[in-house]
């Protein structure tokens, strides 16, 4: 069996060399696309573009002003007097945020009286408004003298674990690894025995004494390889460029990641097995990759904010395992006793896709 | 005239022989929606919360109380000891850790500056952040009710989406998506496709001009994307409930540039690739991803360091985002938008000029 299935590898190994345009894909793209969104995306609020209206322009709206811009948060796009232009400016998305400040701040501060600032903010994007809105209020508290001084507030002393400086691109960099690894995975093998359907060399396998087990692991073998070291390459990236620290141990690492290959490249021979043409093959390999890794894996949105019938959904999605683990190996440093559980699950899910896939071609051949 | 019927006939009489095709073409788009509809929320909600509470007093309950009453947190451990607060968080069943110092209300009582320690799981920086300015204006709320105010107080009003559910904001851009995806992959595949075979040399001795070969294969996609359209607005509208402010005249006139936009680029990869499988490969990584990713779909375009934003000028999935938002969420219209929709359109001529050359050449 072991003989024949190598068998089998070499010959899809022979057609990866031949075309070599697609294994070039498949080594370079996840490096590239990592190198290019890792860049790219962050989820850290800076920039928010902010009018002020001061109507009291005295030294204490100067102050809290200052205190706004010196955040570090906010660009100040717009300073004027009145609020006249303020709906066209929102509408139009030139600021995002505005701060009125009242023209009796300065007078109301210095008889201690207590005064309000209105803060207007442009909700569409609730993440980033959330964000504003959070900052906004700390800078208002932090500005502003406490009025009734018989009790002192609450403080609070807070620590950041694993992340301190709560760097987006700490997390959205292993998410996107996975989601990278995920869709090229799939597609590698989507077409591999889909191609053979087309051509119609299926017939000539079928002849051979190949058993289907034999077949799909020959033809997934080759694929492992390319796949892996594409993902030693991004993980050697994420490490030297984003600042991803590897905490854990590499053993672990490489283990789970061959896991969750393992799955990504069973659910592309499935698709292969079950589809008629490459057309086909290539959008569901596409959607059932993309989509779940991109919405359902926690890679983006938390799974803790999703309606429950979408939470049980996103159990069936490997990179949800896989992301669990990989973030604790990488960023935590946890040994097995954190994810064993999740790498059980990677593996029960590589096992099973595989299972149907020789299932669904031992009826076929 | 009735030449190009036949063509757009004998294609659509094609989609319909693929008989995994047409459940793909029509329930993608409606699956594509619920999924994200409810699983592309940022709203950070229920964070999972534990309690380290060494003081044990009732100041501490009102303290808690504070953290619940919102649907933000979700209590899901008491500790005894600081101890386990490292492994709670080490195994991700807590994202935040509030620690009560002993003592604590005590010192509240005496109207003295209690201290809380609030221990947050930074590898989620996106729930992480959240959850802790969500601590922070707990606190505050909590002192407000101590009876500690502030001089001056900071009044906000959110516009467009006073609920903040990020809901609203992502249905219209999957839209968006749904609409790209599927005129510029159905168009570069049927074209492919034709080569591939080698049916195009047989429609090219047919007495069909080629501009009516090329219109018969995008008149079909477009009508597809239209139905796709049809059946997904009414579900952003009527169970997502996503508020339509403007009118769907402007949304229509402004669709316009944006799908011709990408029947061009469909054509574009169509004389890009010669197997089915470059075409999807090139539409699906080199056109598909970064629109996705670099639109401000999902990411936003401010966070982006100055050279991909410069880059996202690029991309037309931006400014069709910017129109499907200003449309649904803020009502505006043309007076306004009209600075997205002109750039699609000279992003329309561009690409369609630079495919078609480049199709009449493939064919000569």
């Amino acid at each position: 069996m072991i003989r024949r299935t190598l068998a089998i590898a070499v010959k899809e190994f022979l057609h990866l060399r031949r075309d070599w345009r697609t294994s070039l894909a498949l080594l370079g793209m996840p490096m590239v696309l990592l190198l290019i969104y890792g860049f790219a995306l962050s989820f850290d609020v800076h920039h928010i573009r902010l009018a002020v209206v001061d109507r009291d322009g005295s030294r204490a709206s100067r102050d809290l002003l200052a205190s706004f811009l010196s955040s570090g948060y906010f660009d100040l796009t717009d300073f004027r007097r009145d609020l006249s232009h303020l709906p066209h400016a929102f509408d139009s998305g030139e600021i995002q945020a505005a701060l009125v400040i009242p023209s009796d701040l300065g007078a109301a501060l210095a008889a201690g009286r207590q005064t309000s600032v209105q803060f207007l903010l442009d909700g569409s994007d609730s993440l980033t408004a959330t964000t504003i809105l959070g900052t906004a209020r700390q800078i208002v508290a932090a500005t502003s003298p406490p009025l009734v001084l018989d009790t002192a507030p609450v403080q609070a002393r807070v620590l950041v674990a694993y992340n301190p400086d709560l760097l987006s691109s700490r997390f959205l960099v292993p998410g996107l690894l996975a989601f990278i690894l995920m869709v090229t995975s799939v597609i590698a093998t989507a077409l591999a025995v889909v191609r053979e359907k087309e051509r119609g060399t299926v017939e000539s396998l079928r002849a051979t004494p190949v058993l289907a087990v034999e077949l799909l692991l020959g033809k997934t073998l080759p694929y492992l390889l390319v796949a892996a070291t594409a993902a030693a390459g991004s993980l050697t990236l994420a490490w030297a460029l984003f600042d991803v620290p590897i905490r854990g141990s590499l053993l672990w690492l490489a283990g789970v990641t061959l896991l969750f290959l393992a799955g990504g490249l069973a659910w592309g021979v499935l698709i292969s097995t079950l589809a008629d043409s490459q057309q086909v093959a290539f959008q569901v390999g596409l959607l059932s990759s993309m989509l779940p890794t991109l919405l359902l894996s926690g890679f983006i949105f938390p799974i803790s904010s999703m309606p429950k019938a979408i939470q049980v959904v996103t159990h069936l999605v490997p990179a949800r395992y896989f992301l669990v683990a990989l973030r604790s190996i990488v960023l935590k440093g946890t040994g097995p006793s954190g994810w064993w559980v999740q790498a059980v699950a990677l593996a029960v899910f590589a096992g099973v896709v595989l299972a149907l896939a020789t299932a669904r071609t031992v009826r076929s051949l | 005239m009735s030449a190009l019927l036949a063509l757009v006939k004998k294609e659509l009489l094609q989609l319909k022989r693929d008989p995994k095709l047409v459940p793909l073409l029509v329930l993608a788009p409606v699956f594509q929606l619920v999924i994200l509809g409810y699983a592309a929320t940022t709203d950070i909600t229920q964070v999972e919360l534990a309690v380290c509470d060494l003081d044990r007093t009732p100041a501490r309950r009102r303290l808690l109380d504070t953290f619940t009453a919102s649907r933000s947190f979700r209590l899901v451990r008491s500790l005894d000891s600081l101890d386990e607060a490292e492994a709670l968080l080490a195994r991700g069943r807590a994202r935040l850790v509030l620690t009560i110092p002993a003592g604590f209300g005590a010192r509240v009582a005496q109207g003295s500056a209690g201290t809380v320690q609030v221990l947050a799981d930074g590898a989620d920086a996106a729930s992480g952040g959240i959850g802790l300015a969500y601590a922070v204006a707990a606190l505050q709320h909590f002192s407000a009710g101590q009876g500690t105010r502030t001089a001056v107080e900071l009044r906000p009003r959110v516009l467009y989406n006073p609920e903040l559910l990020s809901r609203h904001y992502m249905v219209p851009g999957v839209l968006a998506l749904i609409l790209m995806v599927m005129t510029m992959m159905l168009t570069a595949m049927a074209l492919v496709k034709e080569r591939e075979v080698g049916t195009m040399e047989q429609l090219l001795v047919t007495p069909f001009a080629p501009a009516q070969i090329l219109a018969g294969k995008l008149i079909p996609t477009t009508l597809v994307a239209g139905v796709q359209i049809l059946t997904a607005l009414p579900v952003a509208l009527l169970w997502f409930r996503v508020p339509m402010h403007g009118s769907f005249l402007a949304l229509a006139v402004l669709t316009v540039p944006f799908l011709l936009c990408t029947l061009g680029l469909g054509l574009l990869v169509s004389t890009l690739s010669r197997t089915q499988q470059q075409a999807m490969m090139l539409s699906a990584l080199v056109f598909m991803l970064p629109q996705i990713y670099l639109s401000g779909f999902i990411f936003p375009i401010q966070n982006m360091p100055a050279v991909f934003q410069a880059v996202t000028y690029l991309v037309p999935l931006r400014y069709y985002v910017t129109i499907l938002r200003g449309v649904f969420l803020k009502g505006v219209g043309l007076s306004v938008l009209w600075r997205q929709g002109a750039t699609l359109l000279l992003m329309a001529v561009a690409i369609l000029t630079v495919a078609l050359l480049r199709f009449r050449r493939r064919l000569g």
